[in-house]
């Protein structure tokens, strides 16, 4: 009999010794690593799981009859059952391997486009959505005759859920979890059943969710959830679309190729069963089984514990940050993960606004990394009447002290730029 | 030249201030340098077989690298532009602005000082 694994006390100076990366100096400076929104820093365990998987088991995945290949089949399927565990999907053939948020996306819309979309439809998104959450759905509309219509953002960076476009000609809904730019947590529950009762098909991109929020796919009731390996701990170029087995048995193929096919004539080709169908070409396996380590690593630290610990940080620093002179927080949702974005305006006591290009310079000068921009996000950037913001998030092994580096370096900063 | 960051951001800020304005109505889509954060404008204009450049940006710092340019390509031949090297920029310790991030724009400036200077050689 196994015993349950003990789940560590949350201490933030053992977590960060895990974290190799967050060692190194920067322009002679420690760092600080506040840019988790863009990709999170690599524990020990993942960055050795990739590694050892190179030099163990490489092999390609499904097709050799060799130990080798076996190896890397089980290691890879065993990681699909981690990611099914880890968002309570049903079944793990609805864990779909993506290279990240981005391809989910674009597959679930070139997919459902081609199934459901008629000229005269509608999709619906949110005026806070990455362009990656946009674009995919703007080419499905143009391809298929359809219209893009959009949630609008109140003054608080929130979904107006009095204006939700929903009309009878509405097929497909598709929302983030979690604002990158903003940090809201939009109430996706709430209107997944909205949308549900009125046979609209939902899609979540999950991107920023992933490393903060526990996702339940079931309880959420979405159709399709999208997110990526690398904001959550993970590499890059791995990623996830989980979808409802009816829809995705319905759904067409996306990328045609190897591993995705039953038979093939030169007439003709018939499908693999899923997921595979969805899986064209050989799988990025090492950072499959990367992905399933990090998620592992997630829920041995408990993720509702980290949430606990980056939302101290998100209080301390939003109260810091708000005592500057000039400086205006877009994005005040009661509900938020650990990230402020920020711009400086003009202040009668000290002059003149502060562009975030030179912010950003600066705070790196100083050995803090942030980011600055629109954040792939330029419609939110039009809705606030701003060019970009300084963008600050956290992850669970930032620290409180680091906070306070930041909000110094950040009066340095601005001291020079007025 | 410089050792300490703040001295050479300070520098680079205060340089910002020299710079030959760019006219309002030359602030156009057209002169803006595609590849920056921040937004740059960059006017040339030839004047007796050299070519006079105006410049802004609503970055300090970005205004402070273009004004760096302006200087060192300002009311030259268009071959002399062509032909300039941008070593300058390792010994001032700016190479940083150099790397391949879109973020930055010195590359994109550099590029579009060039072209103008090619489209005005080209001229008949």
């Amino acid at each position: 009999m196994k015993t349950a694994a003990v789940k560590p006390a949350f201490n933030v100076d053992e977590l960060r010794a895990q974290f190799p990366i967050l060692k190194e100096l920067v322009h002679g400076k420690p760092l600080v690593y506040f840019d988790n929104a863009a990709t999170s820093q690599k524990p020990r365990r993942v960055i050795k799981a990739e590694s050892a998987y190179y030099a163990t088991i490489n092999a390609n995945v499904h097709r050799g009859v060799h130990t080798l290949s076996t190896k890397a089949t089980e290691a890879q399927e065993a990681a699909r059952e981690i990611v099914r565990k880890h968002i309570n999907a049903k079944h793990a053939h609805e864990i779909i391997f993506t290279s990240g948020t981005t391809a989910g996306i674009n597959l679930a819309a070139a997919s459902l486009g081609q199934l459901l979309l008629k000229k005269g439809d509608e999709v619906v998104i949110s005026g806070m959505e990455h362009h990656s959450n946009i674009v995919p759905w703007q080419l499905a509309c143009e391809r298929h005759g359809a219209t893009l219509k959009v949630i609008p953002i109140t003054d608080s960076g929130e979904w107006d859920l009095k204006q939700v476009p929903f009309s009878g000609k509405t097929r497909i809904l598709a929302i983030s979890h979690v604002s990158n730019t903003l940090g809201t947590i939009n109430p996706v529950k709430k209107l997944i059943a909205q949308a549900k009762k009125q046979g609209i098909v939902t899609v979540v991109d999950g991107a920023q969710a992933i490393a903060h929020l526990n996702v339940n796919v079931q309880d959420l009731g979405c159709d399709l959830y999208a997110f990526s390996g690398h904001k959550a701990y993970g590499p890059t170029g791995i990623g996830v679309l989980y979808g409802r087995d009816e829809l995705l048995e319905r759904m067409p193929p996306w990328q045609g190729g190897g591993e995705m096919i039953d038979t093939v004539t030169l007439i003709q080709s018939t499908w693999a069963k899923l997921p595979f169908k969805f899986e064209a070409g050989t799988p990025n396996i090492a950072g499959i089984i990367g992905l399933g380590k990090a998620i592992r690593w997630m829920e041995d630290y408990d993720k509702a514990v980290m949430a606990r610990h980056e939302h101290a940080l998100l209080q301390h620093a939003t109260k810091e940050l708000l005592a500057i002179d000039g400086l205006r927080i877009i994005g005040t949702a009661k509900e938020k993960v650990g990230v402020i974005s920020f711009v400086i305006d003009p202040s009668s006591a000290s002059g003149s606004g502060v562009h975030h290009y030179d912010l950003g310079t600066l705070l790196d000068q100083q050995g803090i990394a942030v980011r600055t921009g629109h954040h792939c996000t330029q419609p939110l950037m039009d809705r606030f009447g701003v060019s970009g913001t300084t963008r600050v998030s956290f992850a669970c092994f930032n620290s409180m002290e680091e906070v306070d580096t930041m909000v110094a370096a950040l009066k340095k900063a601005i001291k020079m730029l007025r | 030249m410089f050792t300490d960051w703040q001295d050479r951001y300070e520098h680079l800020i205060e340089l910002g201030k020299d710079l030959p304005l760019i006219a309002p109505e030359h602030k156009t889509d057209d002169n803006l340098v595609r590849g920056c954060q921040s937004r740059v404008w960059l006017h040339p204009e030839p004047q007796n077989g050299l070519i006079h450049f105006t410049a802004d940006s609503d970055a300090m710092i970005t205004k402070g690298i273009v004004a760096l340019l302006v200087r060192v390509y300002n009311n030259r031949t268009p071959q002399e532009i062509l032909g300039a090297s941008t070593e300058f920029i390792d010994k001032i310790g700016l190479r940083e602005h150099l790397s391949p991030n879109r973020a930055n724009g010195l590359s994109a400036m550099i590029d579009q000082m060039k072209r103008y200077a090619l489209a005005d050689s080209a001229k008949p």
